[in-house]
């Protein structure tokens, strides 16, 4: 009782994160310290800047004015490239990675079949989009066979992984009472997982789209065909009002999958 | 019918869950496994049909020793032990209808029930359980739907579409209401009797167990502590099961729920 009185009427507080006084100033002090320093070593050049201005305002200006129709044919058949090289790689990339996530979950893989495909996703995930598709244009050659191989691969890592950690935590009883009903392997599979990732899967599918359409007109930059070529010549001749609509019209397509990802997802909860 | 013999589970951390289990239990017995949380309840019926490997020991369904067998072979013999789990276990996303269906999984090949289209004999069966239970009209609906008397009801009728020689029971009421609880354990019970199936059922409800069953198992720390029917649970008995506490009301209360049955 006496203890509670000595601690009523004191005002409480939060105790803080970092619980020794001089190691939380230590630690607050060095970080001021690091940001002054930090800004201390930028080095600007004001006069290259006030004349990259002049340039940065003709390509925002150029989004008031865009030429759709000069370039038109490069544009449509870079566009139509990129969206079939999006959905193609897409198609595949899902595929593989589903048998991938399924032997990458800890919980209904063996151990030697989870440490494979958990390398498999982690090779894909290391290497950057942009390091792959350099290698296979060099492979390759120029054009959208090296994009689509490209986002393929990008798609086994990205997909498997978060199906897989979606599968890892699933309601366990529930898989566990088809199992007790006797169910072959694939049976299992079917009624106690998939209709428990079901929803995660097609979403992280829609996301997956939307990235590698976006992914599509980088790629085109080392040469891997789609949008992005026809974007990178047009930088190239300074013709920014091209590039303007090339990137309106991509903008447009993102937010058109972003609200048909936004719908589907909603159908499937 | 069913036979264990020193079934001893000792999980990876060390637990000895349980130690050196003998059972028998005969065509068409009902029992109740009791004890206090931690007592193995779960991990004896689990053991039973090898969702959790035993350690050691035998367990003999008929004249097959369950223990020894290879995957496939094992598949074959749970199909004859339906289980109806705590919580339900329904997979939610699945309609009730998949639901009870995925009962005849281990009957069935892959593309038959990949594309759903499991025999006519089976759909039958199927409603008739659904009917009895008094589900019929929510075949269609998705589990989640349902509440969870009906949702255990479901439960119950995939255990039972298996055609199994036995049921495995794990805390069928722990999330139900008491009027529900009965109900559900009337339920088993008497499907049970309809069908001449051996049941053993976990159960954390002293009382309930004790309006339901032929036979009570006591379960302590892994070890049989009692073995006889539902009368022979006096306060003493209970003490040696759950440990010291006062057990004039619980019993009392079965009294009362008699007196009230045979009214």
């Amino acid at each position: 009782m006496s203890d509670v009185d000595a601690l009523i009427g004191k005002p409480w507080r939060k105790p803080s994160f970092v619980k020794r006084p001089w190691l939380r100033w230590t630690l607050l002090l060095g970080f001021l310290a690091y940001v002054i320093a930090a800004y201390m070593t930028i080095e600007v050049n004001w006069s290259r800047v006030y004349e990259g201005l002049e340039r940065g305002k003709k390509f925002v200006l150029a989004f008031t004015n865009p030429d759709f129709t000069t370039r038109s044919t490069d544009i449509y058949e870079g566009m139509l490239e990129s969206i079939i090289m999006t959905i193609a790689s897409s198609v595949v990339g899902i595929a593989i990675s589903i048998p991938i996530a399924l032997g990458a979950a800890r919980n209904i893989a063996p151990l030697p079949v989870y440490l494979i495909c958990r390398s498999i996703i982690a090779i894909s995930r290391a290497l950057q989009e942009i390091i792959v598709a350099i290698l296979l244009v060099a492979i390759f050659g120029f054009g959208p066979l090296a994009g689509f191989l490209t986002l393929s691969f990008a798609t086994i890592g990205f997909l498997s992984k978060l199906l897989a950690e979606d599968i890892e935590s699933m309601d366990k009883v529930q898989a566990e009472a088809i199992k007790a009903s006797g169910a072959k392997w694939t049976q299992w599979i079917n009624y106690g997982v998939q209709p428990q990732v079901m929803p995660r899967l097609i979403g992280l599918s829609i996301y997956r789209l939307d990235i590698n359409f976006r992914e599509s007109a980088i790629l085109g930059l080392v040469g891997a065909g789609g949008i992005g070529a026809t974007l990178n010549t047009a930088f190239d001749r300074y013709e920014y009002d091209t590039a303007a609509a090339i990137l309106l019209i991509i903008i447009v397509i993102v937010m058109a999958l972003e609200y048909l990802s936004g719908l589907i997802r909603a159908k499937v909860q | 019918m069913l036979r264990l013999e020193k079934l001893i589970k000792t999980y990876k951390t060390g637990d000895q869950a349980l130690k050196s289990v003998d059972l028998t239990v005969p065509e068409g017995q009902v029992l109740a496994l009791i004890g206090p949380s931690g007592a193995g309840k779960s991990t004896l019926i689990r053991c039973i049909n090898r969702l959790v490997e035993p350690t050691s020991g035998k367990v003999l369904l008929g004249d097959v020793d369950l223990t020894g067998l290879s995957q496939g072979h094992l598949r074959r013999e749970r199909r004859r032990m339906g289980m109806i789990f705590q919580e339900y276990a329904l997979v939610e996303r699945l309609s009730v209808m998949e639901n009870v269906l995925s009962g005849r999984l281990g009957y069935v090949g892959f593309w038959r029930s990949f594309l759903r289209r499991f025999p006519q004999a089976d759909v039958d069966e199927a409603f008739r359980l659904l009917d009895r239970v008094g589900l019929a009209h929510m075949a269609d609906k998705r589990a989640d739907e349902l509440s969870g008397g009906q949702r255990q009801r479901v439960g119950i009728c995939r255990a039972l579409i298996q055609n199994p020689a036995l049921l495995l029971v794990d805390e069928p009421t722990a999330s139900l209401d008491p009027k529900t609880s009965r109900q559900i354990m009337r339920l088993i019970c008497e499907l049970c009797k309809e069908r001449g199936l051996a049941a053993i059922i976990n159960i954390h409800d002293v009382a309930l167990a004790q309006m339901f069953v032929q036979r009570v198992i006591g379960l302590r720390l892994g070890a049989v502590e009692f073995d006889g029917p539902p009368e022979g649970l006096t306060p003493e008995v209970l003490t040696t099961i759950y440990g010291e506490e006062d057990w004039e009301a619980t019993i009392e209360a079965v009294d009362e729920d008699d007196i009230e049955a045979a009214e």
